[in-house]
């Protein structure tokens, strides 16, 4: 078996308030204000393949985002640590921890925000690989313009700023971005939610397309089901901070396990499923400011029984390539 | 039975610095009691500005310019701004992507009810608060009561959206516009309110266009659905026939565009090329520069065929017609 | 697989747009023309005037109070009338805007440059060192600043160097304020996590990525703050204890005609004043101007 590229062990991040001088002094006077703790990834452990692409789904506040910019490298873990082809990076010396930095990259949500308004598309791409010697000056202009084609991208309006270009262009000029520090593992966060349908088709087209082309590992993170579907070879479910299910593509949207997967491929939206009458999963997304004990979905499981509520499960696997953290695999 | 809305050439333009935007540039459609209309496009295809047009919120530099919009029977293009009030909340209802559109953030849930109700009726306060208990129930929000006495900020997003729909159904209006009111919500809060708007619709005869880029939404809730493209509806029919033998090349190619499970990890079909420009759109079939089938006869403006019954497509060379050919 | 090219109309550069967009108001207009007018006139002062108000050799004390329109002893006319020493006031407030454009513009340049590099690095250090600086700004900013500005001059003395450093000490804190609340707004943003992810360094994040995307608003209050500054100086002079007598400020010459006021030689203190005003008036009306234009969220 192949050693993983990347892995995260017990990766945990909490996010916490803590208290302002105002805040304190309201406490020592009796106001009950206490410091609020996030747990926004709660225990993570995943092990990416070369070359494999993972889909990371689950729905706003299940620590997915929080998850994707650990492994990027933007927020370093409170607990536990990432693992880049078997070495951990915050043990790493400097120059071993930069290069590993830039093996790994990210791909942004927001076509709009990601770049930089006060620069043109050659300096925004050009501006790392330049910074790291990978190019030297003089073959700079050549380089760009190559990533360009790359991506899709006509390399004449290299000279142009990102205002002047659509929704669609600018997310190929991120990722032409990343690919100019040559990335081997790329996180997209949510990397096609903003773009009209008929753009998203050709980024995800163009995911494709680079990942043959350059042998790269994808950590693919979205709320759409279907996205994650048509490129993923195996999907990680995650709510509220800690991974509920995991398992290769096929399985997982033919015989789902853990009750909250089968909640959401049901209530999915897809093409071929009209006007359909049935009962949604009741109730709302706890809050992980304050999550419920045990596991965390069993205020909403159908299937929620006494244990359910007291024991937090652990996710074992339960059948070869599979993992779920339910009760309900113990009976 | 006559028609809820009828919308017939209706022309919403914006008179910019840069030049006029023809957002809406000839739109026709109707919508029957009861029924859910999908309002299908991408961004700058004109969906929301048909959305405001009916509501009679078009600011300047817009205007509409010509068409008519009548609810049931009455002509709204043209009407006072004293008669677009008392119809607006009224007679037709609308929800927002960001529901904050709707509500106050200073008033409590209770205030803001009661005051949409008594605004166009004379009712004891008393009844009109316990209507809104009502209606808050029948958006599938427990405990009522309690909710009713929080303020906005105090509820999670899905809850607001659905305080949002409730007052959007408070005055049993005859139409309800939603303009993206779950794109912003969770997978599973999308499909519960889906849900309810669906059963709504149905209990109260309340005719509602849904304003949505996801196909997969609207195929979930819509009877109909009407595909725009650069100001114009490009393809309109029942739900089943535009999704299952879709005519237009642009519906054909948004439909490939969307991934689904019986095609993983193949290339999807994509529509080449970029939504026109609106200050500069081509002559004739806008979608032609990104159309296989283009050809010459493009060039000019295709008019509204029928090839099937109740489906309507705006295109020369339509699929599903080759044999005719 | 391209995307088609986007029908742009130009490879239009930000500043080209801003300024398009800029000359639309005809307040903006007239108030950059006046103001440029100013700044040349101020430049040209010593080519343009009969009279060098600094060379007590060309200043004859017999000339001393001329309404406006006398004759000079040397021959010229006044057209502005002359002050009590004797100096043709359109010299010398020609040259007095020299002095108090010089002040406001050198003082507000380098409180920019101080203020922003402080509240720069703030904003990207975060944490105590935040909270230590930020809570001194707020102290500094709870004084009045002509109290605080009174104090220093007559701590520091008169001269134009030490009524700098007091304006560069009274003004520092609003750029730090400033530049820190747009610099943390642009730190949350996915293109600064995106630099961090591309590995650069901390001085080339704060300097190529963050900084440049807090110009706007800076501009904005460093001309605003100009015209504080300006208006400072001149009440300081006026005071007393700012600039000195043989080199007079539009401030001095405001308080000198100041005395003769009620005995009806109005002009000693009202043209030096008028020029104060407009300088001082076009200054904020391009500010206001470069607000609108510069605001994000007012612009369509």
């Amino acid at each position: 078996m192949t050693a993983p590229i990347l892995e995260t062990r017990n990766a945990t991040k909490r996010f916490s308030k803590s208290l302002d001088f105002a805040a304190r002094l309201a406490r020592r006077m009796g106001a009950n204000v206490s410091e609020e703790t996030v747990h926004a990834v709660d225990g993570v452990d995943l092990a990416i393949l070369p070359g494999e692409v993972v889909g990371l789904v689950g729905e706003s506040g299940c620590g997915k985002s929080t998850l994707g910019r650990m492994v990027a490298g933007i927020l370093p873990p409170t607990e536990g640590s990432i693992v880049f082809e078997g070495a951990d990076i915050a043990a790493m010396d400097a120059k071993a921890a930069r290069k590993a930095a830039l093996e790994i990259q990210m791909i942004f949500q927001d076509p709009f925000a990601s770049l930089n308004p006060r620069m043109r598309v050659d300096q925004i791409i050009g501006e790392a690989p330049l910074f790291h010697g990978i190019v030297s000056r003089t073959d700079l202009s050549d380089y760009v313009d190559d990533i360009m084609r790359r991506t899709g991208l006509d390399p004449s309006l290299k000279r142009r700023y990102p205002h002047q270009f659509s929704g669609g262009q600018r997310q190929r000029i991120g990722i032409a971005r990343a690919l100019a520090v040559k990335p081997r593992f790329l996180v997209c966060d949510e990397a096609i939610a903003a773009l009209d349908v008929s753009i998203q088709a050709q980024v995800i087209n163009l995911f494709v397309d680079l990942r043959e082309e350059l042998d790269l590992t994808y950590l693919f993170i979205s709320h759409d089901l279907s996205v994650v579907e048509h490129i993923s070879d195996r999907v990680v479910i995650m709510y509220l901070g800690r991974v509920v299910e995991s398992a290769p593509i096929a399985d997982i949207f033919d015989a789902p396990n853990h009750p909250y997967t089968v909640a959401l491929l049901n209530e999915a939206p897809r093409l071929d499923q009209r006007r359909r009458a049935f009962e949604p999963v009741k109730g709302e997304i706890p809050s992980p400011l304050d999550p419920p004990p045990g596991c965390h979905f069993h205020p909403r499981c159908p299937h929620a029984h006494a244990r359910c509520s007291s024991e937090r499960p652990a996710l074992r696997e339960i059948a070869p390539g599979r993992m779920s953290a339910c009760h309900l695999n113990d009976e | 039975m006559t028609a809820t809305l009828s919308v017939t050439g209706l022309h919403t333009h914006f008179f910019t610095r840069a030049g006029v935007v023809k957002a809406v540039d000839g739109v026709d459609f109707q919508i029957a009691p009861g029924e859910v209309m999908g309002l299908v496009g991408e961004s700058g295809s004109g969906k929301s500005i048909t959305g405001f047009s009916i509501m009679g919120l078009i600011d300047d530099p817009g205007r509409i310019v010509s068409g008519s919009i009548r609810l049931k029977g009455e002509e709204l293009v043209g009407a006072s701004d004293e008669a677009m009030r008392a119809i607006r909340g009224n007679r037709i209802a609308m929800i927002f992507q960001d529901p904050m559109m709707t509500l106050n953030p200073v008033l409590r849930i209770d205030t803001q009810m009661v005051e949409a109700i008594r605004a166009h009726e004379r009712v004891p306060k008393r009844d009109a608060l316990a209507r809104a208990r009502d209606a808050l129930g029948m958006v599938g929000i427990p405990a009522p009561e309690e909710r009713l006495r929080a303020y906005p900020h105090q509820l999670s997003g899905g809850m607001r959206q659905r305080v949002a729909i409730a007052i959007a159904f408070l005055n049993e209006p005859d139409l309800i516009i939603a303009d993206e009111p779950t794109t912003a919500l969770d997978v599973t809060i999308q499909s519960q309110i889906i849900h309810e708007a669906q059963s709504l619709c149905k209990r109260t005869g309340t005719a509602l266009v849904w304003i949505t880029h996801d196909l997969a939404v609207v195929a979930g809730i819509a009877d109909r659905i009407a595909v725009m493209y650069a100001g114009r509806i490009v393809e309109a029919g029942g739900i089943d026939a535009v999704i299952d033998t879709p005519l237009h090349p642009y519906t054909v190619g948004l439909l490939g565009s969307v991934p689904t499970s019986n095609r993983r990890g193949e290339r999807l079909t994509q529509i080449p090329g970029m939504p026109p420009n609106v200050l500069n759109l081509p002559e004739g079939c806008a979608f032609r520069e990104r159309c296989p089938r283009a050809a010459a006869a493009c060039h000019a403006q295709p008019p509204i065929a029928e090839p099937r019954a109740g489906q309507v497509v705006r295109c020369f060379h339509p699929h599903g017609q080759e044999a005719s050919r | 697989m391209t995307d088609g090219t986007l029908p742009i109309p130009k490879a239009q550069s930000p500043f080209r747009r801003f300024a398009s967009e800029f000359f639309e108001s005809w307040i903006a207009r007239v108030a950059l023309f006046t103001l440029l007018a100013i700044i040349v006139l101020a430049l040209a002062a010593p080519w343009i005037t009969p009279q060098d108000p600094y060379d007590l050799a060309q200043v004859d004390v017999l000339d001393g109070r001329l309404s406006p329109g006398s004759e000079a002893f040397a021959g010229y006319t006044m057209w502005l009338g002359s002050d009590g020493a004797g100096r043709d006031l359109y010299s010398a407030i020609l040259y007095g805007l020299r002095i108090s454009l010089a002040v406001g513009v050198a003082s507000g340049v380098i409180a920019l440059i101080i203020g922003s590099l402080i509240g720069l690095f703030a904003a990207y250090a975060g944490g105590r060192i935040e909270t230590i600086i930020m809570r001194l700004v707020d102290l500094q900013l709870s004084f009045p600043a002509a109290l605080t500005a009174l104090i220093l001059v007559a701590i520091l003395g008169k001269g134009i160097d030490k009524i700098i450093i007091a304006l560069v000490l009274v003004q520092w804190a609003y750029y730090a304020r400033t530049v820190r609340g747009s610099a943390l707004v642009e730190r949350r943003k996915e293109y600064i996590e995106a630099a961090t992810c591309l590995g650069l360094s901390h001085g080339r994040i704060v300097m190529r990525h963050i900084m440049p995307n807090c110009l706007a608003p800076l501009i904005v209050v460093g001309t605003v703050q100009t015209a504080h500054a300006i208006a400072l100086e001149a009440t300081l002079s006026f005071l007393g204890v700012g600039l000195p007598q043989t080199e007079p400020s539009l401030g001095v010459l405001i308080a000198n005609g100041y005395e003769y006021m009620l005995s009806g030689r109005y002009w000693i203190s009202v043209f030096p004043g008028l020029a104060l005003l407009l300088t001082i008036v076009s200054i904020n009306l391009v500010g206001d101007r470069l607000r609108d234009v510069l605001n994000p969220r007012l612009s369509k």
